[in-house]
């Protein structure tokens, strides 16, 4: 079995214990709340696209290390990119989580995912897979709505 | 102990399996428990030497199959102390003995404007089926609040029932523990000319079940939960209930005739019982509850007080105010099914660290919410004892939740 360490990794800890860019926006922003229905743990991402560009982005809602850091790396990553970096980065992770193929001539396979990257020792412990992919879940539907 | 663990433990294959080169410490019974070398036999021996379609072939092999199912019945019935077998309906689970309720005798004598009493401690399956006749009928759903250990409040319990068709509660709680006071609800019910329907999901596997003593009108309980198979529950309900509501399912097996312009339903308990039943599976919880016979359940009861008290005594003596153990502190009023919070660690991440020792619990809402709304909290970690644990298991759990702290220790 994969030790501890893989999973918890200071920076993911670092990120949980001070969850960057938390908080709300007021309309006209988009807002869209994820449920886990495994463990209950629930996100709301607030987005701010001006001119196609994620302006600013909030991040609400409850739940485990490993959901909450990767919420706050998330809003750390998408803020000041365009929509649709943000939307390759989104494939990237997903790629990064083995829940989505991402293709060596996609824009998405040349993507840098920075602190991201600490996450990839989640997908050693799949049940865990679902807590990381929540808060970019999230993102994609509020993206549609904005 | 008033039962021997490690005795027991011996009965149950699986926990001769090792993870890690380590035993498993299973403590997750309340979600489901493990199967004992009997039951596992009892299935495997009539698939090889018995199977046979039941209630509808004249060869005797058939005749024999339908002696074991039938034979399973009977002891459910002598296990919850039944008036009648024929009373007892096989399901699929503890959800559809409740979904049965509620669509058969629900729609048929509910209508706009009537109210039910529900608890804050009900199990999904005993919120939302009444909430879909809710929606459909347009019935009114009243909630029997909680006191602050975890015990329901009945201060306005006669205002909450009054004019209520039905009181449909848990025999005890899948989160809290708590042991309810059925015999005292259903009067309550009665009293207010409402129908006593209990969820003894919980309550059966570890407690001595009488239906008849518990004044219940319907009572809903599941195999899996009390060391066999899943795929199987048990409705039982009163024989005039049952007769005078309509069918759940249609289908083969639960009609006396078939015409093209309509049908005449069986008799009971084929009525309710449509289409292939889990054949094994009733076979294997018959010979679970020999199993649970032979422990005797005034000794199962008795052996969970005695985990119960030594694991909160435990973690409570060991973690002081960094644990907070839901539900109340008297082993009388409660299982050994502990939900608690332990240093604001996220249950999901405490699961992760107790599970690199092999210690198995539940995190999540346990299908619950409503109760995880009235904790503060989206989950809790939850520890549930049965007759294969004894307190080396407690100790490990305690043991184990240190581990967390290292890593979370801020």
């Amino acid at each position: 079995m994969p030790g501890l360490d893989d999973l918890y990794r200071e920076i993911i800890l670092d990120h949980y214990r001070s969850p960057r860019n938390r908080g709300e926006l007021p309309p006209p922003a988009a807002h869209a709340v994820g449920h886990n229905p495994l463990c209950g743990d629930e996100i709301d991402v607030y987005l701010q696209v001006d001119d196609g560009v994620v302006s600013d982005i909030k991040v609400g809602g409850q739940g485990c290390s490993i959901s909450q850091s990767s919420a706050s790396m998330m809003s750390q990553a998408v803020k000041g990119k365009a929509v649709d970096d943000v939307r390759a980065l989104v494939k990237k992770f997903k790629g990064l989580m083995s829940v989505e193929e991402v293709d060596g001539d996609e824009p998405a396979a040349d993507v840098p995912l920075g602190d991201l990257e600490a996450l990839q020792g989640v997908v050693k412990f799949p049940v865990r897979i679902k807590c990381a992919t929540l808060a970019w879940n999230t993102l994609t539907e509020a993206l549609t709505e904005a | 102990m008033s039962l021997d663990a490690a005795t027991i433990r011996k009965q149950f294959p699986i926990f001769e399996r090792e993870i890690d080169g380590a035993p498993i410490i299973y403590l997750d019974s309340a979600n489901t428990s493990q199967k004992p070398q009997s039951v596992i036999d009892a299935i495997s021996r009539f698939a090889e030497t018995s199977y046979a379609p039941i209630n509808r072939s004249a060869y005797r092999l058939a005749a024999e199959a339908t002696d074991a199912f039938e034979g399973a019945r009977v002891k459910a019935q002598r296990f919850i102390n039944a008036p009648a077998a024929h009373e007892g309906i096989f399901t699929k689970n503890a959800t559809e003995s409740l979904n049965l309720v509620t669509h058969s005798w629900g729609r048929s004598q509910l209508n706009a404007g009537d109210a039910v009493v529900l608890t804050h401690m009900e199990h999904h399956a005993n919120i939302v089926p009444w909430q879909m006749l809710a929606a459909e009928r347009g019935i009114e759903l009243r909630w029997v609040p909680l006191t602050d250990d975890g015990q329901l409040d009945l201060t306005q319990l006669p205002q909450l029932l009054d004019g209520a068709k039905a009181f449909a509660f848990t025999a005890m709680s899948n989160v809290l523990g708590t042991i309810n006071p059925v015999r005292l609800l259903s009067n309550a019910a009665h009293a207010a000319g409402a129908l006593a329907i209990v969820d003894g999901c919980q309550f059966t596997p570890h407690n001595v079940t009488d239906v008849q003593a518990m004044g219940a009108d319907f009572y809903a309980f599941s195999s899996h939960k009390m060391c066999g198979p899943s795929g199987v529950g048990v409705l039982w309900g009163r024989e005039a209930l049952l007769e005078e509501i309509p069918p759940f399912l249609g289908g083969g097996n639960m009609i006396a005739d078939v015409r093209l312009d309509g049908f005449t339903p069986a008799e009971l308990p084929a009525k309710f019982e449509a289409g292939t039943p889990p054949i094994l599976e009733v076979v294997g919880l018959g010979a679970a509850i020999d199993f649970l016979d032979g422990l005797g359940m005034p000794n199962v009861r008795a052996h969970e007080m005695e985990i119960a008290r030594y694991a909160i005594d435990t973690l409570t003596e060991r973690y002081g105010d960094d644990i907070t153990i839901h539900g109340p502190r008297n082993v009388e009023v409660r299982g050994a099914t502990l939900s608690f919070a332990f240093r604001g660690i996220h249950p999901h991440d405490l699961s992760q660290v107790l599970d690199q020792r092999n210690v198995c619990i539940r995190a999540g809402h346990h299908c619950a919410k409503p109760l995880m709304r009235l904790l503060g909290a989206t989950a809790t970690a939850r520890a549930s004892f049965y007759v294969y644990n004894d307190e080396h298991d407690a100790d490990a759990l305690s043991e184990a939740l240190d581990g967390a702290s290292d890593i979370f220790a801020f």
